[in-house]
């Protein structure tokens, strides 16, 4: 049986849940010209139906969506590189969120460092909240799903509580903190543009080589490698498997809580009172999933998905449901779970293939034995 | 004489690789034929291409004298090839009968399952052919002989004609083995074919009429295996003669390496496993610790290694209490092991075969530098070690270890272990599902050691191995010392009443 | 698979050319929607609102207006942004939370016309394009406040409930008002106050209001989804041959609140309109006219932008003339309603024991 790489199956995914929604944008009535025209403003900036119209901003904006994904599914990855499932990466933002609009309205420190400290808190904050599933699931060996679960609601509930209580509301809404300071703002990159894509996309891109040096590159990442690949030969090789387990779920939620940072900081710059999760930390499930869990697949997928995101208003404006996006998510998000399934049905077109091709040679008489 | 099948000049290639070239193999009706050849001599591939999981690049399968193209396993059981698994393909949690007719449930009114009728069924069979199996009991509950038998009988409800034993016995106890041979030969009696894969002689000659030999794909010839000698069957095979017996000098003892004193051991249960056992190792010498499967060794070698805490006693190493040290720090101070279960502890299957070398000492200088991994090193310690242990591989040192034979599996495992050249080796069943070459080898390499002044400790369920490689041998029954002998001064009949406990007999301290 | 990828190709150009010919002619006054999260068809203000710019454009005879929905908070200024590069004539959003979104925009486009809902705090110096609608939510509520006394008096009772979504200061007018009508009628009545704090749990306010149910007969929720929650409440009690009614927010709920296979019998006594559809179409009629102006704009109980529905099937006569009289007094000034509640340390009356938040 042959196999193919996590590369090509991601391709074949995205192209059959394209194919699928021009089908049913089809079915359903509408001009699948519209999708194609939304979803190339969406990356291009170009308008199909328009031509000569060229909007810089729907670009930044593809690029500003991908930016926290690519932070919660690095999270994602690198507790699944050490065996572990991280879906608590919804409490993980609520909590850096909070702790970064904590330092970002109560101290007042110079640009640049500013939203350094931030960013620190926000990782501080995220790696505590993995502390717990990680810590349990380590030493006493409790699903860490379940416990991350819970995290997720501990955390909107404490967040909540903990910004009403200590940091100032604004008193028109009473549903958020005021404005953080001017300093700790990431600012804009392109300021001339409407798009608010921020200086947050260099945390993104720091993440992605962070993530990539500590798993392939150090010792650490090796025995993170090993404990994921096989917990027993790793504790057998005198690794501190319960160690490995509790850091690694730190660092993913280290990674989470740095989305949350960057979204407050370079997107809302006001601390928020969560009733609800942003999906932020399920996204990252997926984009890890349809990464394969390493650096470039997940910056890759981030890009993918955040365009998804991004082209949700140009879909809408171009009158196609914003569902058809979700969709086409979905459709890729379930063939890369099925990847078997796509490796076996590639291996039965190429069966066929080859046996055309022997029935060819048979007739042409040359089969030889030697 | 008729065929019941025949694999006629069959040719597989994979991208780079000629699995097997121009084999044929034509098993006669009513006979157990043999496939004997090394792992990676093209014996899984030949069969998958009967079972439809592979198509063959040229040559032609006949069944019953039919040609007939198998591209699906559901074509290979439609024309009565059934297949026995070397890993069961069995749910723990199902009976017996549920089991075997998962995939063909038999339908009673209104679709339910007809259990009732299916036992019914099952029970027959299992008593034409002498397999001796309750249909309604549970697999979590059978024991592992029981459970091929179940995998034998799934196959015979599907009315399989030819049955395809994949490397049978690897799993089984001695024992086990016998009653396996006996069931073969009724299965004939009845009138079915089986066609045997195995690297055991031993087996082939027990059980087999006739035998194909293959070798680095290519087949060596097909003989009868009554007019076969062993040792000729074993030069087919590997390509020159093969030394059964291991060679090797006087023991040279020196210093206590390893001393174990008055441990106790509770298993994951909480129940005593290793009571009160005492047992030296010196330098140079190798002490074989024989004993039925399940009593009390591999609490032994955990409590040895530091994967589980011992109740009480003590375990020296070179001089030093080593009994509540943390793993990697026993390790440190001079311990080797080649594990019992090679997959589950001696290898991360899914890194590439470099970086398994490195598993122990990944953060220590030349491999690590600030924490950083040093590429170059570990390339050139994998190198060092493929090339000085032999082991061979599809991409080298990058080749990922789980799609590496068993046998250069375990001399990875071995390379690693030898070349930290420790003073105590610990060797736990080392050539378990190996073939007669690497056998050989990991023997000679073995017997190195101890003639370099290292202390080993080999732990094996084999009564020929512990009897060919050991100076001394202990024997443990029921987490007791039960024997401590010269190996000079025993015999097999001997070991095997101190192994069952019906003898006691410690006299070589 | 080739030839099939060639043809839907072709397919896409051919409709694609017709598509790109239709678009419309440039003197229409084009007008757009955005949503928050919870959606173009929420039952609330987004649908309510939206409603509003439908009413226009019929009346105009122009297309639909176009709206996009947000997926998440992050999403207002990306959307609002589409729309003003699209170079749209008015673009509408209803919520507190847009405040930020459309402060940023108006900053970018200085010439883009905006309506935001429910924001009253911007800079009108500073957005001189963006009109903020408010309500005077405290005067309607004041009148169901009223309604809830007399039902209550009818039914012998001397309490009424109130469940809430929320406890930001827009919120607490609700409460404010309601106090104050309940009081109008008798100072000793006791008014409950619960706050789901969530306007999408549905089970919460049912909840709630089953606890509420257990000392009075009346709830007022303003509580968008939660509401229903509590609208469900007094259906299953009324089924169970107890008499409860709830007062719906925002629009005219009577239909939402039939508990009988006929649909005739409601459990909804009256609702406490908020005519953001009436702000809406305001401010797209005035952009057609060219008499939008910025600043904010306030919607009162004389304006119509809050008060009750016309049909009340649930109110006796009595009850409605009282509620006219009151009504008019509002209008006249002869009544101010307050738009800050009292406390429970303040009057023992009230079960509010202040807002959840610090300020």
């Amino acid at each position: 049986m042959k196999k193919y790489s996590h590369l090509t199956i991601s391709l074949i995914a995205v192209a059959t849940g394209l194919i699928f929604a021009f089908l049913l944008t089809l079915l359903t009535g509408k001009n699948p010209y519209d999708l194609l025209t939304a979803l190339v403003r969406s990356m291009t900036g170009f308008n199909l139906q328009n031509i000569g119209s060229f909007n810089i901003t729907y670009v930044l904006n593809w690029f500003l969506n991908a930016v926290p994904i690519i932070l919660t599914g690095l999270s994602v990855a690198f507790a699944y590189r050490t065996g572990l499932f991280n879906i608590g990466g919804e409490g993980q933002i609520i909590a850096g969120s909070t702790a970064a609009a904590a330092v970002a309205i109560l101290f007042d420190l110079p640009p640049v460092i500013h939203p350094i400290v931030c960013i620190l808190a926000a990782a501080l904050a995220g790696a505590l909240w993995g502390l717990l599933p990680g810590f349990l699931k380590a030493y006493r060996n409790i699903n860490e799903v379940v416990i991350c679960i819970m995290m997720n609601y501990s955390g909107m509930y404490f967040c909540s509580w903990f910004t009403k209580r200590f940091l100032p509301i604004d008193p028109n809404t009473n549903e958020r903190t005021i404005s953080i300071l001017k300093s700790a703002e990431l600012p804009q990159v392109f300021t001339s543009t409407t798009s608010q894509f921020n200086w947050g996309f260099l945390v993104a891109i720091i993440g992605l080589f962070v993530f990539w040096f500590i798993i392939e590159k150090t010792t650490f990442g090796y025995s993170l490698r090993a404990t994921g690949f096989n917990k027993e030969a790793a504790r057998f090789a005198g690794m501190k498997v319960e160690r490995n387990i509790t850091l690694s779920m730190m660092i993913a939620g280290a990674f989470s809580g740095i989305a949350g940072a960057v979204l407050i900081l370079g997107i809302y710059k006001y601390g928020r009172i969560f009733t609800t999760f942003d999906n932020y930390g399920f996204d990252g499930i997926s984009v890890a999933l349809v990464g394969g869990a390493q650096s470039i697949g997940v910056f890759l997928a981030g890009l993918l998905f955040g365009l998804f995101k991004a082209a949700s208003g140009n879909l809408q404006l171009f009158n196609i449901p914003k569902e058809i996006s979700e969709l086409i998510q979905a459709i890729i998000i379930y063939l890369v779970a099925i990847q078997y399934a796509i490796t076996l049905l590639l291996n039965k077109i190429n069966m066929k293939k080859n046996k055309n091709q022997l029935e060819n040679k048979v007739e042409g008489g040359n089969t030889s034995c030697n | 004489m008729d065929y019941a099948i025949e694999m006629l000049n069959i040719t597989k290639d994979f991208p780079g690789i000629r699995a097997n070239d121009n084999v044929t193999i034509r098993v006669k009706n009513n006979t157990v034929h043999a496939l004997l050849g090394e792992n990676g001599a093209g014996k899984s591939t030949i069969m998958s291409i009967l079972f439809g999981l592979y198509q063959p690049t040229s040559g032609t399968i006949k069944v019953k004298g039919k040609e007939v193209v198998i591209d699906d396993p559901n074509v290979a059981n439609e024309l009565g090839i059934g297949m026995v698994h070397q890993h069961f393909k069995l749910i723990d949690c199902f009976t017996v009968t549920e089991n075997i007719i998962l995939g063909m449930e038999p339908k009673g009114k209104l679709g339910t399952i007809d259990i009732k009728k299916a036992a019914k069924r099952v029970e027959e069979l299992s008593k034409t052919y002498g397999l001796n199996v309750d249909p309604n009991a549970k697999i979590s509950d059978i024991s592992v002989g029981m459970q091929q038998r179940v995998e034998i009988l799934k196959m015979l409800y599907r009315n399989a004609e030819i049955l395809i034993f994949d490397e049978p016995t690897a799993v089984l106890t001695p024992q086990e083995i016998h009653e396996l041979m006996k069931i073969m030969r009724n299965l004939i009696k009845e009138g079915k074919t089986i066609l045997l894969i195995t690297h055991k002689l031993k087996e082939i000659k027990e059980a087999a009429d006739e035998c194909t030999v293959l070798r680095k794909g290519k087949c060596i010839g097909t003989i009868n295996v009554a007019d076969t000698s062993e040792e000729e069957m074993a030069r087919m095979m590997v390509g020159r003669d093969v030394n059964f017996s291991v060679e090797k000098g006087e023991a040279h003892l020196k210093e206590n390496i390893l001393e174990i004193k008055n441990l106790c051991v509770k298993d994951v249960k909480g129940l005593p496993a290793v009571k009160d056992f005492s047992l030296t190792v010196r330098a140079g010498e190798i002490v074989g610790l024989a004993g039925i499967d399940g009593n009390g060794q591999t609490e032994l070698v955990y409590a040895l290694t530091g994967l589980c805490k011992a109740e009480s006693g003590e375990i020296i190493l070179k001089n030093q209490n080593i009994t509540k040290m943390p793993i990697k720090k026993r390790l440190k101070s001079g311990m080797s092991h080649v594990p019992e279960d090679r997959h589950k502890h001696g290898l991360v299957l899914d890194f590439t075969l470099k970086e398994n070398f490195i598993i122990h000492c990944y953060d220590s200088s030349p491999f690590s530098k600030n924490f950083v991994l040093q590429p170059k090193a570990i390339d050139d310690y994998a190198d060092k070690l493929i090339e000085q242990f032999d082991v061979r591989s599809g991409q080298g040192k990058n080749t990922l270890t789980r799609s590496m034979s068993g046998g250069n599996q375990q001399k990875a495992i071995i390379a690693r272990e030898i070349d930290r050249s420790s003073d105590l080796l610990l060797v736990v069943q080392p050539t378990r599902g190996l073939d007669v070459g690497a056998i050989e080898y990991i023997h000679k390499r073995i017997v190195q050691e101890r003639d370099a002044g290292k202390a080993v400790l080999l732990v094996s369920f084999e009564l020929d191995e512990i009897m060919n490689l050991s100076d001394r041998i202990a024997v443990i029954h029921n987490g007791e010392l039960s024997g401590l002998v010269y190996r000079k001064d025993i015999d097999e009949n001997d070991l095997g009443l101190m192994m069952t406990g019906s003898m006691k007999k410690v006299e070589a301290l | 698979m080739k030839k099939l990828l060639k043809v839907a190709l072709a397919a896409f150009m051919a409709v694609g050319l017709t598509a790109c010919s239709g678009s419309g002619e440039k003197d229409e006054v084009t007008v757009a929607f955005v949503t928050d999260t919870g959606g173009i068809n929420d039952k609330s203000f987004n649908q309510t609102s939206y409603q509003g710019l439908v009413d226009f454009t019929k009346e105009m005879g122009y297309a639909e207006p176009k709206y996009i929905e947000s997926k998440a908070d992050a999403d207002y200024i990306p959307n609002l942004t589409t729309f003003a590069d699209e170079k749209v004539d008015l673009i509408v959003a209803a919520g507190f939370k847009f405040d930020k979104a459309i402060a940023a925009v108006a900053e970018k486009y200085a010439d883009q016309k905006l309506l935001v809902i429910d924001v009253g705090w911007l800079d009108a110096g500073k957005y001189k394009n963006v009109q903020q609608a408010v309500f005077t939510e405290h005067e309607g509520s004041f009148l169901v406040g009223v309604v809830a006394a007399l039902k209550a008096q009818e039914l012998g009772e001397k309490t009424v409930g109130y469940i809430t979504g929320g406890d930001s200061a827009s919120m607490l007018k609700f409460y404010a008002g309601y106090q104050q009508g309940v009081w109008a009628v008798d100072p000793e009545m006791k008014v409950l106050y619960d706050n789901a704090n969530k306007f999408d749990d549905v089970a919460l306010g049912k909840t709630l209001a089953e606890k509420q149910f257990a000392e009075c007969s009346v709830i007022f929720h303003a509580a968008g989804g939660t509401g229903n929650g509590v609208i469900e409440a007094a259906k299953e009690a009324v089924l169970n041959g107890k008499e409860k009614w709830v007062i719906g927010v925002d629009k005219d709920q009577y239909e939402e609140g039939f508990y009988d296979d006929a649909k005739t019998k409601s459990v909804i006594l009256t609702s406490m309109l908020k005519r953001v559809d009436v702000a809406a179409y305001n401010a797209a009629k005035a952009v057609a006219e060219g008499t939008f102006k910025g600043g904010v704009v306030t919607y009162a109980l004389k304006d119509n932008g809050v008060g009750l529905p016309e049909n009340n099937p649930n109110l006796t006569d009595d009850i409605t003339a009282k509620v006219k009289d009151f009504t008019q007094k509002v209008v006249d000034g002869e009544i101010t309603v307050s738009e800050t509640p009292v406390t429970n340390a303040e009057n023992p009356n009230t079960t509010f024991t202040g807002s959840t938040s610090q300020n």
